[in-house]
């Protein structure tokens, strides 16, 4: 690990002002930092620690009925919110289906949002990554790269974005709230994120000195509570990054047909991908099999291998069918012992698609 | 730079000097402290050997900055037994063998504690194995991990449940 300087902000104005150095990165709850700098792939020169600023703890639900999340809230403490759990089921799963229970004491909500890849290549020192340093080529293409993105790549960049947290929060239409040197202002999560293109390097919108203060759910976010899953394939059971993701909102008309719909992936780019055209092609329609294999064909249309990693198309396909399958049968009373596992038992029998 | 911080570690109020800002939680209990019963596996928050208490809530102490956590309370392995008498966890992982080498036992012992204050795994096995997956075992004793503890979780509520009546 590089040396740095430490500093500890006393108010958000000190904290922004002490970030907008060149090399200064924000410490919340390390989880992600310290392992990137244990690893020489993140080596800041100052760390502006954020764990002791007053008020940015709070889940809070506001008047108009939307529900502003702290940056500090741990993973663990917003997943096991009743109120807030009540009302974004499919987040509070996503939640308990990342990092261990350790991870989800120490993980903050903005930290999540902000964390970096897990590719191997941008972990590896040794590799060209043109993330880590831009211009240096991208080892991920034509290497090991079975858990690589299907869409949204570029020749630059094939990395996928890690968090299980974000996939329901772009379905859900959450926005960032950010305070810079410039003052505050709101960026949409599905928008948060930038696709690599020719400067993968660029990961976020996020600007010098910024910091995520909130993430906002809007009112109607909370209209899907009781038809709201995350399901999430990994290749263990448990504590495992998602090959595939994908969260799946319903809202059911009287006459039993779907309302509206919600769906975005994750573990297929390098960004949360919410599907706006798959969610229009499901408002209207019978919640049956042959609608959300539709809606899944809208989803991955684009879809491309960036390697060996063809096989996460068909399988976002089936794990999107499933979701939808899930999120029509009704959020469950309680969640399920392993959230988002395709291995949980499944309402009403077996769910082979 | 030197940075002053307050931590209560096993109860104890403690005055740490840093001289440096790196130092994690875990190599300041082993190295400076010599509380040498938290383990280092990976030091990188994938094996769960290093877990502590951090006011009252379980985490991996590798990936904490020790200067970070200014005014903290942590518990360690090595604070658990109170009065000589082991923790029910402890007790319970000796009576259902729920270890080999027992490198990675103190850091399932504590995940274990911290699991059972969370309160949400109950006696369901399946929800005490993906409660402790932070915490690998090499040896692979976590059929009776699973074992001690549910059993220590049930005592445990028993317990409070005595006291409360007895209230």
């Amino acid at each position: 690990m590089n040396r740095f300087e430490y500093v500890r902000p006393g108010t958000l104005a000190e904290a922004v002002a002490a970030a907008a150095a060149p090399g200064a990165a924000f410490l919340a709850g390390g989880t992600n930092l310290l392992d990137l700098m244990k690893g020489g792939i993140a080596r800041p020169d100052r760390l502006v620690d954020l764990t002791h600023l007053p008020g940015l703890d709070a889940v809070e639900r506001l008047p108009d009925g939307s529900t502003r999340i702290g940056a500090l809230v741990r993973n663990a403490d917003l997943a096991h919110d009743p109120d807030f759990a009540a009302r974004y089921p499919a987040i509070a799963e996503a939640l308990l289906s990342g990092a261990s229970g350790q991870l989800r004491n120490a993980a903050t909500a903005a930290g999540n949002v902000l964390q970096r890849t897990r590719c191997r290549y941008f972990y590896d020192t040794a590799s060209a990554c043109n993330k880590r340093e831009p211009g240096s080529g991208c080892d991920a293409l034509g290497g090991e790269n079975r858990a690589h993105a299907v869409l949204g790549w570029s020749e630059h960049c094939i990395a996928t974005h890690p968090s299980d947290f974000c996939v329901p929060l772009a379905a859900l239409g959450a926005v960032v709230e950010l305070e810079g040197p410039a003052g505050r202002r709101e960026v949409p999560l599905a928008e948060f994120h930038h696709l690599p293109g020719s400067t993968p390097e660029r990961e976020t919108a996020r600007g010098p000195g910024e910091m995520i203060v909130a993430l906002r759910l809007p009112p109607e976010a909370a209209r899907f509570a009781a038809h709201s899953r995350y399901l999430k394939v990994r290749e263990r059971i448990s504590y495992a990054f998602a090959v595939v993701s994908a969260a799946a909102a319903l809202t059911l008309a009287d006459d039993g047909r779907i309302g509206e719909a919600r769906l975005a992936l994750g573990g297929v780019a390098l960004k949360p991908w919410r599907s706006t055209e798959a969610e229009a092609a499901l408002a209207g329609q019978a919640p049956d099999r042959a609608a959300f294999e539709r809606a899944a064909e809208i989803a991955l249309a684009d879809a491309r291998p960036s390697g060996d990693n063809a096989y996460k198309i068909p399988l976002a396909r089936r794990i999107v069918v499933r979701a939808l399958q899930l999120a029509a049968a009704g959020t469950p009373e309680r969640l399920p012992a392993l959230p988002a596992s395709p291995f949980a038992p499944a309402p009403g029998g077996v769910l082979h698609v | 730079m030197n940075h002053s911080i307050r931590l209560t570690i096993n109860g104890e109020e403690r005055r740490i000097d840093l001289d440096d800002p790196r130092v994690t939680l875990l190599d300041l209990l082993r190295e400076r402290l010599d509380l040498t019963g938290t383990k280092k596996g990976c030091d990188r928050g994938q094996c769960g050997a290093c877990t502590v208490l951090l006011d009252g809530r379980r985490v991996n102490s590798c990936l904490a900055l020790a200067v970070s956590l200014d005014g903290s309370s942590v518990t360690t392995i090595e604070g658990l037994a109170t009065n000589g008498e082991l923790h029910p966890v402890q007790a319970a992982f000796i009576a259902h063998d729920g270890f080999q080498c027992g490198y990675c036992t103190p850091g399932q012992i504590m995940s274990a504690v911290g699991l059972i204050a969370e309160a949400q795994a109950g006696g369901d096995p399946e929800r005490v194995r993906e409660g402790m997956s932070g915490n690998l075992c090499r040896c692979g004793a976590y059929a009776g991990i699973t074992e001690a503890v549910i059993e220590a979780g049930a005592r445990m509520a028993e317990a409070s449940g005595r006291q409360e009546k007895a209230a």
